[in-house]
């Protein structure tokens, strides 16, 4: 089990090195000098040279790599431009509100879909079935930041329930906290749902069309049995995997969501790092995001071995 | 009081003029049109028939499991004396499991996979049974030692994929009469199994039915399994039935044209006896031929796996060699060998004395068409996307073959596996399986070859299309002189068509010779065993 | 010889094997047939109408502004000033942004940006994503590096690779395309590498390995066409994902420049006066929203349609 869990630790070694390269190279593939870039447009050659020295790029590329590296593992992110303190630290600043967002989002989801799509399996092709699809494809299709402004503008703005943007720390209060999470959490939480909906109604379709199943209608056992015992379990792996997968799609949203709400988190750090052109923070960002999808992903691999027993370790 | 003696006297299912609607746009209007029979108790009931009979569509009716598509029109289903035709879902519910059972056909997939085979009994006390935990393990190992299971303990603490298939069997056999049905329904429970597991499932089957006294209403298209387990046999065509009588009755003197054709068709354990003549030059020779592959452990650890050890064959012109043996035998990856689709181990193949195990593609090329191939599976032999007149001239062409030429030779092989040459314009999904099978069979042939291959190429037919096609592969080989290497874990099949036999096991060939030597007297331990399991080896169908 | 015939014509005559004749149709037939494709293919068509006629649909010049005419409420009634210093009237049939400019005629132009993004961005990744895919299923060697490159290419969450990209690079359309279709590439690879994998499998590709035809002409003659229709689909929602990440770049002002419209650029350009003036941001979102829908539909359509395994799965 032990020997398991470190094998799938190690196979996300190469994984992550291969995104730090891609980070890495982000900055320096770029066509022109990255230092006249950095600079901005109103630069002096003076203030473009000294910016190329202070990252080093008069050194080869292969040492600028090794240097940034160097500096990675242990954990120095470099400074930011724009605010002029360490990138880890600034990440670990913002990290409450989207850690906040993500989990609320991802529980609502998780616990929304999961019956829908069992519903609709159970009930192929029936009226609820066709409806989730409806839903779904649309979840797919309405854009998080319109979707966004749909909500504000009916639940903040004409009924005056909940605030129209910003956000409150934990420290401040659980329910102002909550108060502000909720609109953004939907938001966010609508495309999740569409996603997480039809793929456990696929995979349960999927499970219900297995022999186990007819095995199991055949021993008299209850409907409900039947789909939660025998078709959910079997189709825990494909669910699982997809919110796994899921993540990069949320991290995607979490930046659209969090600079529509004003929400000071990771995602608008994102945002506000590209239009004021701090690499250090862009990378560090990117870096961080990266890791955490793997992260999670690692988690969604290892929990399949106590999904499906088949699975060896 | 009445119900009591029902009980007591009458069939335990009596099926009485059932007739069940296929949805609109089907071939024919009716899955089953009224089928009457009955199941007394202590009596196993064969139900016969090919494939699209209906024969699981009627056990899926009694048991209540149709799908909406397939309503019951007509009819009755007498349960012990109760109408379960229309009986309402809740009913059928708490008959399922206490007085009628079933198992499936495919033990690996019947199971629950992320359950264990303790727990899936368990399922069915806890919801028909108020008994403690404590009765309940006692009824679980008490049914899991009489369906003969080493180990309870362990075995029901086991997932379905940590036991064999004879294993998983058994626990779908334990838990379909935990709790003493009176009708159990085994919907062809042995055909997915080895022939020596297959034996002593029909046995164990027997020997419950004896000591429950149960009615068995028992699904198969074998007529071997019929022979050995049946008391009465019901004959299931398109829906009807057409022959419903005792077993020797109908399998010794079948009377509809229908019965006697599929009897007929029934290949005989008896070798066609014909003088082998080994006077010609061996067209294809293996010398050792070794298939080893290796497992590759993230930290080093390898596993090895002998799917074929030091295999010696030689195949001349106009015979047939048979390898025979069961699943996992390493038969299939000596064929694949041979065809170079994978590559040996160790050892020589020798195409006309020239080795060819261990050549390049490009060395490989001019030979390629000397030896062909046909698949089991004739839905996946035929890429969907191409008519069969492309599929046949594919090879010629490869050859450099002038394609006005090659399609002048694709309508005589098209005559020649007796299909319809004006049908080449057609996609492979508007043939039946028997009919893609020939066509595999003219694709192979327009390469002209010496030897062909039949990878398990009737195993997925009918038996009656079975016969068919043995039969064209009969003719072909003799009008060709043709090389013949036919793979098959049918002993029937083998006996009918194979000159020289070899038995495989475990990657090594166990026992070769001529055909009539191997089957007559059998040597090999292993032979013999494989042949004591064969079902009906005694049984003398059509002969009275 | 004539005892076997007959006895082969009596098997056949009772035998009862009948051909899989259900799917006579063939696959194009079925996609005319399905409603979903039906649907969003009309859908679509009028948008690429409207995209391709979008000067002579009663616009002006999307970017010409007017501070005479700033902040109009949808349907009111103004002028406008042309580079050439010509009065037109003009009737703002969607309002005007607070430049002065005439929101109606930026959405349609708006749709060209959209289509062409979803367009480019779905053949430049199914080009890489092809041939990467090809390569990692047939040649070992290649497999495990590429694979790898591909893991990492994933971890990276696509809307971050596209902000980096074009922050990078400076917004233009083919910034843009570009940087919308590399994130898709793994996917697309992933995709047909299994495919691949599989299809090489199939018992009628070492068929034709058996009648010696050559390994090029397996894959384009047998593997290839059997991996067209579940790309076609795959294509078709990575269409949709373009739309959407292009609308995101340009809302959050790192996509094409403002003066550019697009749909991401009009709302963007909403965003501070969203509460007097929602339509700024309403109008653009329920065109981008049905383009996307429109996709996704025809998406679902052609995948239930021409790759039923696929329909199946998700």
């Amino acid at each position: 089990m032990l020997n398991f869990i470190a094998r799938r630790i190690l196979a996300t070694v190469p994984v992550l090195a291969i995104v730090a390269v891609l980070v890495f190279l982000l900055l320096r593939l770029t066509p022109g000098d990255p230092a006249a870039i950095l600079a901005g447009d109103a630069a002096s050659a003076d203030q473009i040279a000294r910016i190329r020295i202070s990252l080093g790029l008069d050194q080869p590329i292969i040492v600028q790599f090794g240097i940034w590296i160097g500096h990675l593992v242990t954990g120095d992110l470099g400074e930011s431009f724009y605010y002029k303190i360490q990138v880890a630290d600034l990440i670990a600043q913002r990290l409450e509100p989207t850690l906040s967002l993500a989990t609320l989002t991802i529980l609502f989801s998780v616990l929304v879909s999961v019956p829908l799509g069992v519903i609709a399996a159970w009930r192929f092709g029936g009226w609820f079935d066709r409806a989730l699809m409806g839903f779904s494809v649309m979840g797919f299709s309405i854009p998080v930041f319109v979707l966004a402004y749909i909500l504000i503008w009916i639940v903040s703005l004409k009924l005056g329930w909940l605030p129209v943007q910003g956000y409150k720390r934990i420290a401040d209060g659980f329910w102002p906290y909550l108060q502000h999470l909720i609109l953004p959490s939907i938001t966010l939480s609508v495309i999740f749902i569409a996603l997480i909906a039809r793929v456990t109604r696929a995979s349960v379709l999927e499970s219900l069309g297995e022999d186990y199943i007819r095995t199991a209608r055949a021993k008299g056992l209850r409907e409900s049995q039947v789909l939660i015992r025998h078709a959910l379990a079997n189709a825990a792996v494909p669910i699982v995997t997809v919110i796994g997968i899921g993540i990069a799609l949320l991290i995607g949203g979490v930046v659209v969501t969090e600079s529509v709400y004003a929400i000071p988190g990771l995602g608008r750090l994102t945002v506000d790092a590209v239009l004021a052109r701090d690499f250090p923070t862009i990378q560090g960002v990117i870096l961080f995001f990266s890791l955490v999808y793997v992260g999670v992903n690692l988690l969604v691999d290892l929990s399949y071995v106590f999904l499906d027993p088949r699975i060896r370790y | 009081m009445t119900d009591a003696k029902l009980r007591g006297s009458g069939p335990v299912l009596d099926v009485r003029g059932l007739t069940i609607a296929l949805p609109s746009g089907s071939d024919r209007r009716e899955a089953v049109s009224g089928a009457s029979f009955s199941v007394k108790r202590g009596e196993i009931l064969c139900l016969v028939g090919e494939s699209g009979s209906g024969k699981s569509v009627i056990a899926q009716a009694v048991m209540g499991l149709l799908p909406d598509t397939l309503p019951v029109t007509g009819g009755e289903i007498v349960l012990e004396g109760e109408n379960v035709a229309h009986a309402g879902r809740e009913r059928l519910r708490e008959l399922r499991a206490t007085r009628m059972s079933m198992i499936f056909q495919e033990p690996m997939t019947a199971l629950n996979p992320v359950m264990t085979c303790g727990d899936q009994i368990d399922e069915v006390l806890r919801e028909h049974t108020q008994l403690t935990p404590e009765q309940r393990r006692d009824r679980i190992l008490a049914i899991v030692r009489e369906v003969a299971l080493p180990e309870p303990e362990r075995i029901i603490a086991s997932y379905p994929h940590q036991l064999s298939g004879g294993q998983r069997q058994r626990i779908m056999i334990a838990m379909a009469l935990v709790l003493e049905p009176a009708l159990l329904i085994a919907d062809e429970p042995t055909t997915a199994l080895d022939v020596t597991t297959q034996a002593q499932i029909l046995t164990l089957i027997q020997d419950l039915q004896q000591r429950h006294g149960m009615g068995v209403l028992f699904i198969t298209h074998d007529f071997g399994v019929v022979a050995e387990i049946a008391h009465r046999v019901a004959v299931l065509r398109l829906g009807k039935l057409v022959e419903l009588g005792e077993k020797d009755a109908v399998l010794k003197r079948p009377q509809h044209a229908y019965t006697k054709m599929l009897i007929g068709a029934v290949p005989s354990l008896q070798t066609h006896g014909r003088a082998a003549e080994g006077a010609s030059e061996p067209v294809l020779r293996t010398v050792g031929l070794c298939k080893t592959y290796y497992d590759r452990g993230w930290f080093g650890r390898r596993r090895e796996v002998h799917a074929a050890q030091d295999v010696s064959i030689e195949i001349r012109r106009g015979q047939t060699l048979g390898i025979v043996g069961e699943s996992g035998s390493g038969k299939s990856t000596v064929a694949r060998c041979i065809i170079r689709l994978i590559d040996p181990t160790a050892g020589e193949i020798l195409l006309h004395g020239q080795d060819i195990a261990r050549m390049s593609a490009a060395e490989l090329r001019p030979l390629r068409r000397r030896v062909q191939i046909v698949f089991q599976d004739p839905y996946r032999s035929l890429n969907p996307r191409r008519t069969v007149l492309e599929a046949i001239i594919e090879g010629p062409v490869n050859y450099g073959v002038r394609r006005d030429k090659a399609i002048e030779r694709a309508r005589q092989l098209m005559d020649l596996v007796r299909m319809d040459p004006a049908s080449l314009n057609r996609y492979p999904h508007q043939f039946s399986g028997g009919q893609r099978q020939r066509i595999c069979i003219a694709r192979a042939l327009a390469q002209e070859p010496e030897l062909l291959i039949a990878d398990e190429a009737v195993s997925a037919l009918d038996v009656s299309v079975q016969a068919q096609v043995l039969d064209l592969l009969e003719d072909i080989r003799n009008r060709l002189n043709l090389a013949m290497l036919f793979i098959t874990h049918d002993l029937r099949v083998a006996a009918q068509v194979c000159d020289y036999v070899a038995v495989m096991s475990q990657g090594r060939i166990v026992e070769h010779g001529p055909a009539g030597q191997v089957f007559g007297a059998p040597r090999h331990e292993y032979t013999r065993a494989l042949f004591a399991a064969a079902p009906g080896r005694d049984f003398a169908f059509g002969s009275a | 010889m004539p005892a076997a015939q007959s006895k082969a014509s009596e098997l056949e005559t009772l035998s009862v094997e009948a051909a899989d004749i259900r799917v006579t149709e063939s696959a194009w037939q079925r996609v005319r047939k399905n409603w979903s494709v039906r649907i969003g293919g009309a859908a679509l068509a009028l948008l690429l109408l409207i995209a391709v006629s979008a000067p002579w649909l009663g616009t002006v010049d999307p970017t010409l502004f007017d501070a005479a005419s700033r902040d109009l409420v949808p349907g009111q009634r103004g002028e406008i000033t042309t580079l050439d210093g010509e009065i037109i009237k003009h009737k703002f049939w969607f309002g005007s942004d607070s430049y002065g400019r005439d929101i109606y005629s930026r959405v349609m132009y708006g749709a060209r940006v959209s289509l062409t993004v979803a367009v480019l961005a779905a053949l430049l990744s199914l080009a890489f994503g092809i041939v990467c895919g090809l390569s990692a299923g047939y040649l070992r060697w290649l497999d495990g590096i590429l694979m790898r490159f591909m893991d990492g290419l994933m971890a990276i969450p696509a809307i971050l690779i596209a902000i980096a990209l074009v922050a990078m690079w400076r917004g233009s359309l083919t910034t843009v395309i570009i940087a919308i279709a590399i994130p898709e590439i793994p996917r697309v690879t992933r995709l047909v590498r299994s495919l691949v994998l599989s299809i090489r499998e199939e018992p009628y590709v070492e068929a034709a390995v058996a009648l010696g035809t050559p390994t090029w002409k397996i894959m384009f003659g047998h593997i290839l066409p059997n991996t067209i229709a579940p790309l076609v689909v795959q294509g078709t929602y990575i269409c949709a994902a373009a739309i959407l990440v292009e609308a995101i770049l340009s809302f959050l002002g790192v996509g094409l420049p403002p003066d550019i419209p697009t749909w991401g650029n009009i709302m963007a350009e909403g965003r501070p006066q969203f509460n007097q003036y929602p339509h700024n941001i309403f109008i653009p979102g329920v065109f981008l929203a049905i383009t996307v829908l429109a996709v996704n539909i025809l998406g679902d359509g052609l995948r239930d349609t021409l790759d039923p395994k696929m329909a199946k799965r998700v």
